[in-house]
């Protein structure tokens, strides 16, 4: 299950990598961000303390999204006036990753997917305003100005100095929905659709008192 | 990794009161219990987002910290909003519970004099559509009529929220309504958020909550009530529909295996000229078998006239006679809206449960004059007897059928009473309040 371990270049603690493909993890000693570079681990800067978690999700958790297993292994917290949410990292069993989103206990697996054409700019959505990618129509719905509060665990990419980050949702007629991510240039497109927490039959999640 | 997440206490820093957070870190907002103040839960310090006081306090039915298992999840009512609504000058309030579960998310509780509803947020979003020339949702396959716009105040919170709640704060809500369900949209700031309501029984509320006594009586219709005559009208058609079909099965057997046997045909010609008595009494016949009906027809070339014939069956044995009369008339003519018809030129007349035994008829047929100053002109009539023996009574399955039909209209009556009921408090009611529409 474990890929290939390391020590952290700040502390010396050994690192343990779930997923070979990560390209970022922290340590869960010192809290250090640490990116690799060719076969080093280089520490790029360290998490805040993270605020209080909101969600039953945790790393090491493990589902099942449309027959396929799933492991978390990383996340990235976002906070915006109305709360915070999770976008949890998970790796499939076939190597590939999505991210399974937690947003006022609403779940949604969504997967990054170029897009055909260039994605509007965020200044020329308005809500209402509708796309298609793969023959499905999407409409704006909300712009969400956030801020990125953290990081913890692996990542598929370098995520770590970012501070405001405006995003658009996009819905559908059906359980669809689309994630477009204005903090990278290009932005990024992420498609995916809302799950029960039943079907994803989530397993080693945290536990509430008296639940 | 981490350790189990428990619900923390903090103080109000308006009154010092203790202040739970059951909602865990998702609570965004919270209202001190002791002074009512709405508190911003992300701050550990508590900031005082508003200081609310209302003059009297409104106590929930379902106790803030309540646990209940409702549509096989537990849920626990962690918030409670008081909304208000203005039509044509009267207010209208309603409750809302909203409901926690940190796996499950959120759920919401409304009630309205009794009506409960459970609301689950739409991931999805509804087509517009129209019904029947009126604005109208799809969802699912299923349309949803639009019933009713307004807009709804806070005016009274109570617990804590994962959101941004303020007395006075307001929304566009627009409900469509497809009983028992209901789809509703909240327009705050032009964001659109939808839910789907599912109507609830408040016994099944007062059972999941194990609350005490019994649940308010619901008054009224409420927008989305299951209409408690829908399913029986089906049913009601259902049942009529079989009936018939048995009906006729039977109807069609009887005239199978009756024999309607013909045991008298003649015919006679009757002249208002001729001298003597006009009575006579027929040759006898037989009439076989067990107990049945007996069918007499008579036949007759009036045109534009009436006659009228007395008989009496008589059974030679016995003495016993049955009386019976029929006027015969036929009358037609043209006129200015057409051609029109009045009557018949033949009459049947059906003689129930008449034993077997040998019979003879009595007739007297009478033909008034045509007026008093023609007094002697002659009238004539020829006229046909036949009587059968044993035959299908048709009558009696058609009272029948007509008194099948009773039920079914009786509930469809019944059940656009009670829509008419629902849509009163709509804005399409047809009274007054329609005008802006």
């Amino acid at each position: 299950m474990s890929g290939p371990s390391a020590f952290c270049p700040s502390c010396g603690a050994p690192v343990r990598f779930l997923w070979s493909s990560a390209v970022q993890t922290t340590c869960e000693f010192c809290k250090s961000i640490l990116v690799r570079r060719d076969l080093d681990l280089e520490k790029v800067g360290v998490v805040a303390d993270l605020p209080e978690d909101v969600s039953p999700i945790q790393i090491l958790t493990e589902g099942v999204y449309r027959g396929w297993a799933f492991q978390v292994v990383g996340r990235i917290l976002y906070r915006y006036d109305q709360g915070a949410w999770n976008e949890w990292h998970c790796v499939f069993s076939n190597g590939s990753s999505g991210w399974l989103s937690d947003a006022q206990a609403e779940y949604g697996m969504s997967f990054l997917t170029p897009p055909p054409t260039p994605l509007p700019r965020a200044l020329e959505l308005t809500r209402g305003m509708r796309m298609s990618w793969n023959g499905v129509v999407y409409e704006v719905s909300t712009l969400t100005e956030a801020y990125y509060q953290g990081v913890q665990g692996e990542l598929p990419f370098e995520y770590w100095d970012k501070s405001r980050c405006v995003f658009a949702d996009l819905r559908t007629r059906d359980a669809r929905f689309a994630t477009i991510d204005y903090s990278e240039e290009p932005p990024l497109l992420f498609l995916g659709e809302w799950v029960d927490f039943e079907t994803l039959q989530l397993k080693n999640l945290r536990e509430f008192e008296g639940w | 990794m981490g350790s189990p997440a428990q619900v923390k206490t903090l103080s109000c820093p308006n009154c010092g009161g203790g202040v739970e957070l059951r909602g865990y870190a998702r609570t965004l907002n919270v209202v001190c219990i002791n002074c009512l103040s709405v508190l911003d839960a992300s701050t550990p310090e508590l900031k005082v987002l508003q200081t609310f006081q209302s003059k009297e306090r409104v106590r929930p039915l379902i106790p803030l910290g309540k646990r209940g298992k409702l549509r096989g999840d537990k849920w626990e009512a962690i918030g409670f909003q008081v909304r208000e609504i203005v039509v044509d000058g009267t207010p209208y309030s309603w409750h809302e519970y909203l409901l926690f579960n940190p796996y499950k998310g959120y759920r919401y509780l409304t009630q309205y004099d009794g009506h409960w509803n459970f609301v689950t947020t739409l991931r999805s979003l509804p087509e517009p559509a129209t019904s029947r020339g009126r604005p109208a949702v799809r969802w699912m396959g299923e349309t949803y009529k639009h019933f009713q716009e307004a807009t709804a105040t806070t005016v009274y919170v109570m617990g804590e929220f994962p959101w941004q709640v303020r007395v006075g704060e307001t929304a566009k809500v627009s409900d469509y309504v497809s009983p028992p369900r209901m789809i509703s949209s909240e327009t705050t700031d032009g964001e659109v958020t939808w839910s789907l309501g599912e109507y609830t029984p408040g016994e099944e509320i007062w059972k999941a909550f194990e609350l005490p006594g019994k649940p308010p009586p619901p008054q009224g219709v409420y927008a989305n009530q299951p209409s408690p005559h829908g399913e029986k009208v089906k049913a009601a058609w259902k049942t009529w529909l079989f009936l018939n079909v048995l009906l006729f099965t039977v109807m069609l057997l009887v005239s199978l295996f009756t024999r309607g046997e013909l045991v008298f045909d003649r015919s006679y010609l009757y002249s208002s000229a001729a001298q003597g008595e006009a009575s006579f009494v027929t040759e006898p016949f037989e009439l076989k078998g067990r107990i049945s009906n007996v069918e007499l027809a008579v036949k007759t070339d009036l045109r534009n006239e009436s006659a009228y014939f007395n008989f009496a069956l008589i059974n030679e044995a016995t003495g016993q006679a049955y009386d019976f009369g029929r006027e015969v008339s036929y009358y037609f003519g043209r006129d200015s809206d057409g051609s029109w018809s009045e009557g018949r030129p033949q009459e049947t007349v059906i003689i129930p449960s008449v034993p077997p035994g040998r019979y003879y008829l009595r007739v007297e047929p009478e033909m008034e004059p045509q007026g008093a100053t023609l007094g002697f002109q002659d009238r004539r009539v020829n006229y046909r007897i036949q009587i059968r023996r044993d035959v299908p009574n048709h009558a009696f399955f058609w009272i029948a059928a007509l008194l099948l039909l009773a039920p079914p209209v009786f509930t469809t009556l019944r059940s656009v009473g009670f829509e008419s009921k629902r849509w009163k408090e709509s804005d399409y009611s047809g009274g007054s309040g329609d005008a802006e529409d």
